[in-house]
């Protein structure tokens, strides 16, 4: 298979490719040769891709195959399509993920079995995938899910040695694990080191040093603020010679409101936070108030069971607080259409099945919309335990299209007076008296809800009742039927799930990559964990700890672990270079917002203020216009704030969902139409020229440049120092020093010379060079990294 | 988990293993030559390990004349005598099936059939009908492949758009011009592989907006993402220097920026430094390869007047088929255009007129021109909306005077080139031009369609995304061999 794979590139690569882009397709080629079966699991593309070197693999067969690890990410991604969860498509009455399933009599005698522990020879399995007649193998060719020879080889050593069954993992509820005992004790710093050092050890690698303070405080000010410290900050770092002085480094920004900020900006992804209803015209929609609710939650640190609970169903809590209802917007927080002529009860759907969905993804990880329009493919959820969650969301009294100008129901009206009292958190300004705020309200509780057939609108089939996935957990008689009750099983301690999605996220919040990399799906088709054991003891700890987030933050970054160095030796970049095994901290690029606010911040043009209306910074000219149908109202063109609005955090920038902030969306911002736990990050040229030219940045390195001029008795060379240092939180090196210096003594020698600079803007010579040199130094790579 | 643990452990080695065989170099060789390419950040992420073209292609490269609103193809391309014969009588319920009608028809008492006011006629060997709102298409259409079946579920403009751009009803998926960029790659060093030109009509210019996820990347790699080319000084966004920078400013500037990086990555070892210098030198080309592709001055007089004058106005129609045309002859894979203001629920008659007109030359021109340059056989254009318009009236019917709602059971759309049949038209519709008679095509099958021309088999290109392999055409959709030439 491979080989002829090969064959065919050659031949395409003749014919139709520019000799350049042959490469790049060998490249591409090359890189699917280097999977593993554990990136595979969560990461690698599709069932046909496996163009692996067979014999290469065969001969690498683990002497013990495990059925976890091994087994059923192949049984998973290869076999569950028809032989899965999902009765409707069962082919040949065999199912294999179940246990009873798996090894039950199969065939119209019943005397065929699929698998026969131990004896591969009499296994139905081994025969089908061995099958070298095309009409018969399995999977059949068509399904373009054909299993490579090592995938093969995998399976039947695995029924030779038993054919052992286990439990998917994190369907299991995690226990607290001993901590490991190590060898390298002294480079421990808390629990989180036990586990990766002993991980480390097994491979016979060390962790790195631990990082020099200038980059450690510039990471941990990012992670935990979102913003780069000031270069008081770092100098009083650097001077701190206490042994707690990193320590009280990060209590500081814990206890500081930037904290709240950088968690929110993670949290409006997880919540598909707008400032517009999303479709067709794209009106705008008011849900600050409830953003501002989140930076307050986490500032007040607002214990994660109760921040959940709070925005599920805090109008379902014995007295709600006027607080508590605020927070329930956050599942009003979908889309909603006005587009004229749409069907009501089609786009109502839409809305319920966005509030299942984002809550399964966001706090079970799993990926529930896939049992929508028949059971679940992979994971035990069949269609009617589907409905069961959908009917939750399902009880709203609602319309599917709004009127133009419409405010949808149920809503609140909060007042100056109430903010005074009450929802303080709020940053109401003194020229809006009131606002209204959708929340949730189950105000249609006599509405039914029947599983969809096709999960279309207008196709009820079976009436179903308030339920939850068995497998994850029983949903308990004693629990209310409602909203309530979910949260409450959500956080029962046998629920699986809830605590390890959490720690996990949390985890990427820190380091990058969650410790089962594909945050959004712990189920069949997701990744394994990377320390399966220290995911379970956070998991129990936080748990535990009454889920105390900033607690757990500070966990994660008073490790040992995280203070590593990011350098990257070749040899670590050929042994481990995803850093699965975290003998270095990962270098990762910085969220669109810390771009942008890290310029403002270092240019001193921040405005540090936090909450209220969404603000309109500066944006390309026309992007609103040329795509509105006219009927926008105030989204159909784009009119930037003035004064302070134009500097507010990025959290800030107004979203309009169906055109978002250009250079977000260049650096990854996902576009808030639906829940989002991770982002991508992509290099691409784009960002490049955002870094050179967008007007943003140029103003930041003019602001820098005149500011840097400004100070008395500074010679050429602390200037230089000083722009660098507010940049990157270092100083350079003398190297680095004489190139500055030397660039911009060229450029100030353009400077006369050049009549097009604008010279009522910039005045001088050294000011030009200086705010050249600035965005010069805004577009080095560590600029945009946190390394 | 402990024995979780402990196996991972045991197995890790192979992980580690296989990772040797593509270092820095490979990596670094791989971004410089093509950072559009889907080798970006990513690459370790997420392996692509795409064996694409699956087979060989007849397009190298498709350009997508999306006609956005909805234009009536009962006035532009569908005849049907019989409306004209039963003008002002009521849409028999034998015909209309129940179909689902959107809320702005829904509540109307009647529904009086209604012709065009435009005058039909059979043009070139083909003899293909073709209304006088079209002259100049009408001349083309011995080049042209029409499909008069074509047909949707959606019957709102968003979802439907949607639809026709991402397989999809509900926003999320990647466009179609994204999956291209993915599966495909690039076919040059200097510009976007995905780009996309906005025009208005002067039909009903301010009726439905568009939205950047039609050229959005949905879960694929943001490098997927389609970049919009723009009218006035900046036609890629930031895509200029400050005021007052020479190029060689700029210039000094990038080699000072990459020698330090250069030492960063030395210090650091991170192959992802190599990317980001190679990203900067593209952003160079850019800077020079984009105003060099906007720049239709140097186009001879004759090929504007191929074109029409509108072609000299930034922004038009007209202008974007002619920037498409010098985008193809530069390697673009995926030429996106979307002119709005079909959505012509009143007023249809002097509505189409106007929109007709901006659009009928310079379409015709550019398959034209894309032939007299040798380039039409590879190079697959696509014209049509997101689904067609009712053959009743919407609103009341006079003499001269008439509209029409959203129709998504029927509608018609044409392509040229790229290896579909010329002067071919594929499927009918009824006397009625409300259900189709023959040979029906959804838009997953037009998708597939288009996909096949690309040497794609849209069964097979998929991307894991959440644990499920996602493709283009969802579930179904069959490549229609009927219209391949």
């Amino acid at each position: 298979m491979a080989k002829g794979k090969k064959k065919n590139s050659g031949f395409v690569l003749v014919l139709y490719f520019l000799v350049p882009f042959a490469i790049v397709l060998f490249l591409k080629y090359s890189f699917s040769n280097s999977n593993n079966s554990y990136q595979a699991i969560g990461e690698t593309n599709s069932g046909n891709q496996h163009s692996t070197d067979l014999a290469a693999k065969a001969n690498n067969l683990p002497e013990k195959v495990d059925y976890i690890f091994d087994v059923k990410p192949i049984l998973s991604d290869r076999c569950y399509l028809c032989h899965g969860p999902d009765e409707g498509t069962r082919e040949a009455g065999l199912r294999l993920d179940t246990k009873e399933g798996a090894f039950k009599a199969i065939g119209k005698n019943l005397d065929r079995y699929a698998i026969v522990a131990g004896k591969p020879e009499e296994s139905a399995l081994v025969s089908k995938i061995t099958n070298t007649d095309l009409q018969k193998v399995m999977p059949p060719p068509s399904s373009n899910l054909s299993l490579t020879e090592y995938e093969k080889q995998v399976l039947i050593k695995w029924i030779e040695q038993g054919a052992e069954w286990k439990t998917h993992w994190s369907f299991v509820p995690p226990i607290k694990p001993e901590l490991p005992k190590i060898a390298t004790q002294d480079w421990v710093s808390n629990s989180i080191d036990y586990f990766i050092a002993k991980r480390l050890e097994q491979k016979n690698l060390k962790p790195s040093e631990e990082a020099s303070k200038e980059q450690l405080i510039r990471r941990v000010y990012f992670d935990l603020t979102g913003l780069p410290p000031s270069i008081e900050d770092i100098d009083a770092f650097l001077n701190d010679k206490d042994t707690n002085a990193y320590e009280k480094v990060v209590d500081k920004l814990l206890a500081s409101s930037s904290y709240g900020e950088r968690m929110a900006s993670t949290w409006l992804d997880v919540s598909r936070y707008a400032d517009t209803h999303g479709y067709q015209d794209d009106l705008e929609r008011i849900m600050w108030p409830w953003r501002d609710w989140v930076i307050s939650a986490f500032n007040r640190n607002i214990p994660y069971d109760k921040f959940i609970k709070w925005q599920l169903a805090g109008d379902l809590l014995p007295n709600p607080s006027p607080e508590q209802i605020v927070a329930t917007a956050f599942n009003r927080n979908h889309k909603i259409t006005q587009e004229g002529g749409v069907i009501d009860e089609e786009y109502r759907v839409e809305y319920v099945m966005d509030r299942a969905n984002t809550t399964a993804k966001a706090i079970l990880g799993i990926t529930m919309e896939c049992a929508r329009c028949h059971d679940h493919k992979y994971d035990p959820i069949s269609m009617k335990e589907f409905y069961g969650f959908y009917a939750f969301f399902n009880k709203v009294d609602e319309k599917g299209r709004i009127d133009y100008g419409e405010l949808p129901e149920p809503n609140i009206k909060i007042t100056k007076k109430e903010v005074e009292e009450t929802l303080s958190f709020i940053n109401l300004p003194d020229s809006i008296k009131e606002v209204k705020l959708m929340v949730m309200k189950d105000n249609a509780p006599d509405r039914k809800t029947y599983t969809l057939r096709r999960g279309q609108y207008d196709a009820p089939d079976q009436e179903v009742t308030l339920d939850t996935p068995e497998f994850i957990l029983e949903y308990s008689d004693s629990l209310p039927k409602n909203r309530l009750g979910l949260a409450k099983w959500l956080f029962h301690k046998d629920n699986s799930l809830t605590a390890r999605v959490a720690v996990n996220r949390m985890w990427q919040d820190i380091f990058g990559v969650g410790i089962v990399s594909t945050s959004e799906d712990f189920g069949n088709q997701g990744a394994l964990p990377s320390h399966p054991e220290l995911l379970d003891w956070l998991a129990v700890t936080f748990r535990e700890e009454g889920w105390d987030m900033k607690k757990m933050y500070k966990r994660l970054v008073m490790s040992s672990t995280y203070k590593q160095t990011s350098k990257l030796s070749p040899q670590l970049l050929e042994l481990d270079p995803d850093n699965v095994l975290l003998a270095r901290y990962s270098r990762s690029k910085l969220t669109a917002e810390m771009v942008r606010d890290n310029a403002l911040a270092v240019s001193g043009l921040l405005v540090d203020k936090i909450g209220g209306p969404s603000v309109k910074p500066y944006q390309p000219p026309g992007l609103w216009q040329e795509t509105t149908g006219g009927g926008g109202g105030s989204t159909a063109k784009y009119i930037p704030d003035t004064g302070e609005n134009l500097y507010r955090r990025s959290l800030y920038t107004f979203w309009k969902r169906t055109v978002p902030p250009p250079a977000m969306m260049t650096f990854d911002a996902p576009t808030r139409d639906f829940c989002e736990v991770k982002r991508q990050k992509t290099s691409t040229p784009l960002q490049a020229l955002v870094m050179l030219n967008d007007p943003q940045l140029i103003e930041a390195a003019e602001h820098l440049a005149k500011n840097t001029l400004k100070e008395d008795n500074l010679s050429q060379d602390e200037r230089i120092k000083l722009i660098f240092r507010k940049i990157t939180s270092r100083f350079p090196t003398q190297e680095e020093l004489d190139k500055f210096t030397q660039y911009v003594e060229t450029v100030e020698n353009d400077f006369e010379s050049n009549p097009d600079i604008d010279k009522t803007e910039i005045t001088s010579k050294t000011e030009y060079a200086y705010t050249l040199l600035s965005s010069l130094i805004f577009n080095l790579d560590e600029v945009i990294i946190k390394g | 988990m402990e024995e979780l643990s402990k196996h991972f452990i045991n197995n890790n080695r192979r992980h580690f293993l296989k990772k040797v065989g593509l270092g820095i170099g490979g990596l670094a060789a791989a971004s410089l030559l093509d950072p559009f390419s889907a080798l970006g950040n990513n690459s370790q992420l997420n392996p692509t390990g795409l064996n694409l073209p699956h087979f060989a292609p007849k397009a190298k490269r498709v350009i997508y004349l999306f006609q956005s609103g909805g234009p009536s193809q009962l006035d532009l391309f569908d005849y049907k005598p019989l409306l004209d014969k039963m003008r002002g009588q009521d849409l028999p319920d034998s015909v209309r099936q129940g179909q689902r009608l959107t809320g702005m028809t829904s509540g109307q008492d009647s529904f009086p059939l209604v012709g065009s006011n435009f005058k039909f006629d059979q043009y070139g060997e083909s003899r293909a009908w073709v209304s006088s709102l079209m002259p100049y298409t009408a001349k083309v259409v011995d080049e042209l492949c029409f499909i008069k079946s074509m047909h949707t579920e959606a019957i709102n403009h968003d979802p439907a758009i949607t639809f026709f751009q991402t397989g999809s009803q509900q926003p999320g998926r990647p466009s179609i011009g994204s999956w291209m960029s993915y599966g495909l790659g690039s076919l040059n060093e200097n510009l976007p592989t995905f780009s996309v030109l906005l025009s208005r009509g002067t039909g009903r210019p301010f009726s439905q907006p568009l939205y950047s996820r039609l050229w959005g990347n949905g879960f694929l790699s943001s490098l997927h993402q389609g970049v919009q080319f723009r009218s006035g000084k900046d036609p890629v966004l930031y895509l200029k220097d400050p005021d007052g920078m020479s190029r060689a400013q700029r210039r000094a500037m990038l080699d000072h920026i990459s020698e330090l990086n250069q030492k960063q990555e030395e210090e650091f070892g991170d192959p992802e430094i190599n990317s980001r210098i190679a990203q900067y030198e593209m952003a160079y080309r850019m800077q020079t390869s984009v105003p060099d592709t906007m720049n239709v001055e140097e186009e001879p007089e004759h090929i504007i007047q191929m074109y029409g004058v509108d072609a000299m106005v930034p922004g038009t129609y007209a202008a974007n088929c002619l920037l498409a045309r010098r985008m193809a002859e530069r390697d673009v894979r995926f030429i996106q255009l979307y002119h709005m203001g079909w959505d012509q629920h009143f007023d249809l008659p002097s509505q189409i007129e106007r929109q007709a007109k901006d659009i009928d030359q310079a379409t015709a021109a550019l398959i034209m021109d894309l032939k007299q340059r040798g380039m039409l056989e590879d190079t697959l254009v696509v014209w049509g909306g997101e689904f067609g318009r009712t053959n009743y009236s919407q609103g009341t019917l006079t003499d001269t005077n008439y509209g029409r709602d959203h129709h998504p059971k029927c509608f018609t759309m044409f392509m040229a080139g790229g290896g579909v049949k010329p002067g071919f038209t594929y499927g009918e519709t009824d006397d009625f031009g409300y259900n189709i008679a023959k040979d029906p095509m959804h838009v997953h099958d037009l998708q597939a369609t288009i996909m096949h021309l690309m040497g794609v088999d849209h069964t097979k290109f998929t991307y894991k995304h959440q644990g499920r392999r996602f493709r283009l055409t969802d579930v179904s959709g069959h490549v229609v061999h009927d219209i391949l030439s």
